[in-house]
């Protein structure tokens, strides 16, 4: 059943207030070939309906408030719901962007106070709030690496954005948006940057290079010093994934590693929702020789006020206004509930997490890089693989255990991958029951393998066929007459 | 620690069942050189009971819309918003969820997205709409972006009556990938876009022409001319619209526009100062979709034949295609998708209808009480919920003035246009009265 389905002639789920201005003739306020003429094509319900129906559709989701939602690389961490009341408090979500900065001094003070605490936390010198995603912030920062290359003049040589095959899709996507070309270089054993492959592959044409650290494999790569200088010697920048800061708070700061641009995801490292896939927001720190090429405005502190500010070789807007404000203020509220020490306790707890479930289920998942984690790691299916199982049908099999699956057939470099993030926010109990799960699926696949490639039974529909849902599109709902 | 479940004797059993007996021992794979030996340098934490205190002071250092009058617009819009909608959004299963990945425990989000872009397609008028983008601008980039992949065109047109941020960040998206800009003049009498002014040999050269409906000013633009132009070039016609005027307007479909985008920030979301807002993305044809950026939600059915839905078409994206993909957006802004979809369901075709059509009577009173106490409107052409006034005068220095009256005067073109520098970009909403607006006429009239 949906909206149009429900439709009735007639209903209204909302009035507005009676028209009290003297109305003239439409069509002597637009021609009248301007005006519609078809169906506007809307459902015609009251609140009540549509109330239960949306109440009805939330009931079929899973969520960080409903369940364990080990994601990898996805940090479903707890969104505290004071960050919510604060973002809705009026004075931050009932102000409009083109306001004179004298009545907003207070929303440029808290943009800049999250610019200074996120670059006191990266390790470099200023911020831009406005990209709205992670990508959206690797695409800025390549632009920025961009316009760092145009003023020495080397823009029309500087063409290679070099790239470890562990990357997430969005470096080689972001690079090619950016203009750039995307250099892929393969990992190590120890499942870092291959450092000879890093040599071989950098020269006068190297504009830049991404890194996730600790990678997607939730491992922290010991080369980096080395790895930075390579870079730098070549002429190139270092671009930082931020994907996977929930590592490092207070641990270890990207700036000090050497990185001159980093991207942080607010909406995983600092607690704000997922939103069922937005809004995210993405804001970049870069280093002191970047600043002047930061996208325009970024808020400056001068004479008492905030003022919004175009940076002298700005590389131009990347977003309408400012950014998604309201989730800067959860994130911000987030950062000042915890404090230097909450937020390296995140770190420390996430890391722990990931290290113990790591640890209890190595004997039965096939482990690649037996080694520490950071704040995930990567498992492999292909012991199962010998009874016929994949890691998807695993994966569908967690659905029924009440748990969200993990991230699975990423990175790519691991097969039948399956990327575990715990984060600091669950408890011993929750992860003990997540190995216990998984423990009784290893134990499935071997004996009982058919169980598997039936699930999920338990959830809201049964496996859904994807292939048929590509073959043959219907994306949009258009109800027989 | 309230987020942080972990107590030290629990840290300490989970330590000694990994073989590790201090919490720093973790880190052993940083480099001992490269760790931070000292605490963050932050501000000290603060209690839920303070931090609810400070950033309520905060909150409070700005003048919000509850405590004045806006005719602010110039991309962001001062529209109702019912109430019931906080409620909805804020159930913890759509506002914690990630991206529907896991497709069995994900269909509210997924049917809900379904919802949209149903929604946005027949709002539109268009065969597909997807899950949604950061906002309108973005969307107006890749939607050139998307025309010059169609079309093997390195040239993209834009009317230069679009929002000049828009057009700004259209050129941020272009000029890396090596692509032209054109910019189509206005007619600065009309405030409408001079199709007639455009170089012909051009046209076979333009990958498509972008056009407002309505223009940055919100002057309505003759969309069927244009149209009829890039379409005899075989350029792909990309419409801006407000969908809140499709209500009354003629839809994009019904131009036989290639591409609608648009902002849906005004379809039930907060302002939050300028985002998070919604971009939508819709297209003509099943063929335009295997070239579409984003999330796209399809309908299927499970292994009892039970109907669901699922993330499809991903071949186009990012995590298949890397750099291949036909853009690099990941997370969009599936929230405030939902925050539409509930505002187009709660007002239904009745109640858009209704909102558009007070937008246009309001602020054709607004500007009708205006010239009568002999003001200027700048543009002749017939507008939607905007218009630009001119007078002699320091707008941004009225603006203070208004400001001791609890009213937040128009847009002063003045920051965007050098030749506007004596106009003002007037918004009225159905949020409006009459009072309000009398006494805003009084007011600017006394001071003449």
């Amino acid at each position: 059943m949906l909206l149009l389905d429900m439709s009735v002639p007639g209903r209204q789920g909302y009035t507005l207030p009676k028209l009290d201005v003297d109305e003239i003739p439409i069509t002597d306020l637009i021609p009248e070939d301007y005006l519609r003429e078809s169906e506007l094509g809307l459902p015609e319900l009251t609140e009540p309906e549509v109330v239960r129906y949306f109440t009805q559709l939330s009931r079929k989701n899973h969520g960080v408030d409903v369940g364990f939602y080990p994601l990898g690389s996805c940090t479903m961490k707890y969104n505290p719901r004071v960050n919510e009341d604060i973002a809705a408090m009026p004075g931050f979500s009932r102000i409009h962007p083109r306001q004179p900065e004298s009545t907003v001094q207070g929303a440029l003070q808290l943009m800049y106070e999250l610019d200074r605490s996120l670059a006191e936390i990266a390790g470099l010198a200023k911020t831009s709030l406005q990209p709205a995603a992670g990508a959206h912030g690797e695409l800025t920062g390549l632009l920025i690496i961009k316009a760092y290359h145009k003023s020495r003049g080397e823009a029309e040589q500087r063409r290679e954005i070099i790239i470890p095959d562990s990357a997430h899709g969005t470096n080689p996507a972001s690079a090619q948006m950016a203009g750039f070309i995307a250099r892929e270089i393969p990992s190590n054993e120890r499942g870092g940057v291959d450092v000879e492959a890093l040599k071989a592959a950098v020269g006068p044409q190297t504009a830049g290079l991404m890194l996730t650290n600790p990678n997607t494999l939730g491992l922290f790569d010991e080369n980096i010093e080395t790895i930075a200088k390579i870079v730098h010697d070549a002429g190139g920048l270092l671009y930082y994934d931020g994907a996977n800061a929930n590592a490092i708070l207070g641990i270890v700061r990207p700036g000090d590693t050497g990185f001159d641009i980093v991207h942080f995801n607010l909406h995983k490292t600092f607690s704000t929702p997922h939103g069922g896939g937005g809004p995210g927001s993405g804001p970049i720190v870069v280093s002191e020789a970047l600043v002047d090429f930061l996208p325009s405005p970024i808020v400056e502190y001068s004479g008492g006020r905030y003022h919004l500010v175009r940076p002298k070789h700005s590389i131009g807007p990347v977003k309408a206004f400012y950014g998604n404000f309201a989730v800067m203020v959860k994130a911000y509220a987030f950062i000042r509930h915890l404090g230097a020490e909450g937020l390296r306790a995140v770190s420390e707890n996430a890391v722990l997490n990931a290290n113990y479930v790591m640890h209890q289920l190595k004997q039965d998942y096939y482990l690649p890089y037996d080694r520490r984690c950071m704040h995930e790691f990567v498992l492999s299916g292909k012991w199962q693989k010998e009874y016929g199982v994949s890691t998807l049908d695993m994966a569908k099999r967690l659905l029924d255990y009440g748990v969200h699956a993990p991230t699975i057939y990423f990175p790519l470099i691991v097969e039948e991958a399956i990327m575990v993030e715990p984060t600091e926010t669950e408890s011993k109990a929750t992860l003990d029951a997540f190995i216990a799960a998984m423990r009784a699926i290893a134990g499935e696949a071997k004996n009982d393998p058919e169980k598997l490639k039936e699930a999920p039974t338990r959830t809201p529909v049964k496996r859904l066929d994807e292939t048929k849902a590509a073959r043959t599109p219907v994306l949009v709902y258009r109800p027989a007459k | 620690m309230p987020y942080i479940p972990n107590t030290p004797e629990e840290q300490r059993q989970m330590l000694e069942a990994i073989g590790l007996s201090r919490l720093a021992d973790l880190f052993a794979d940083i480099p001992e050189q490269l760790k931070l030996k000292r605490p963050l340098d932050l501000p000290e934490p603060l209690a839920e009971h303070q931090l609810l205190r400070y950033m309520g002071q905060l909150a409070d250092k700005n003048v919000n819309l509850d405590r004045c009058v806006s005719f602010l617009g110039a991309g962001a819009y001062d529209h109702i918003i019912p109430a019931v909608i906080s409620h909805l959004i804020m159930r913890g299963e759509f506002l914690t969820a990630y991206t529907p990945y896991q497709a069995e425990i994900s269909q509210g989000v997924l049917q809900s997205i379904f919802e949209f872009q149903t929604l946005i397609a027949n709002l539109t008028k268009m065969e597909a709409a997807n899950a949604s983008m950061y906002d309108g601008a973005t969307a107006l980039a890749e939607a050139a972006l998307m025309a010059c992949n169609v079309t093997n065109r390195r040239k993209v047109g834009a009317a230069a009556n679009l929002d000049p941020q828009w057009l700004e960040l259209l050129q941020v998206y272009l000029e890396n990938q090596d692509i032209e800009l054109v910019k189509i003049a206005y007619n600065h009498d009309t405030g409408l876009t001079d199709i007639d002014s455009v170089d012909t040999k051009l046209g076979p050269e333009l990958a498509c022409m972008i056009v407002g409906q309505p223009s940055f000013f919100g002057t309505l633009e003759d969309i069927g001319r244009i149209a009829a132009w890039i379409k005899s070039h075989k350029g792909l016609l990309v419409m801006a619209v407000d969908p809140i005027s499709l209500g009354l307007l003629k839809a994009p479909g019904e131009y036989g526009a290639d591409i609608a985008v648009g902002d849906a920030g005004c379809l039930g979301n907060p302002i939050s100062f300028g985002g998070p807002s919604v971009g939508f993305f819709a297209v003509s044809d099943m063929k335009l979709v295997r070239k579409m950026p984003g999330r796209i939600v399809g309908q299927t059915t499970d292994r009892d034949g039970n109907v669901g839905y699922v993330l499809t078409l991903q071949a186009r994206e990012q995590h298949i295609r890397r750099e291949k993909a036909t853009s690099n957006i990941c997370t969009n802004q599936a929230l405030n998708a939902l925050t539409a979809t509930i505002y187009l369901a709660l007002l239904g075709p009745q109640g858009i209808r209704q909102t558009a059509y007070q937008c246009l009577q309001k602020t054709a009173y607004l500007r009708r009480k205006l010239e009568a106490a002999g003001f200027k409107a700048r543009f002749k052409a017939p507008v939607f919920k905007e218009f630009v006034l001119q007078a002699d005068w320091d707008w941004e220095a009225i603006n203070e003035r208004l400001l001791e009256h609890n009213y937040l005067g128009g847009f002063p073109l003045k920051q965007v246009d050098p030749s506007l520098f004596d106009c003002v970009l007037i918004a009225v909403t159905e949020a409006r009265t009459k009072a309000e607006m009398d006494q805003f006429v009084d007011l600017l009239r006394g001071w003449r």
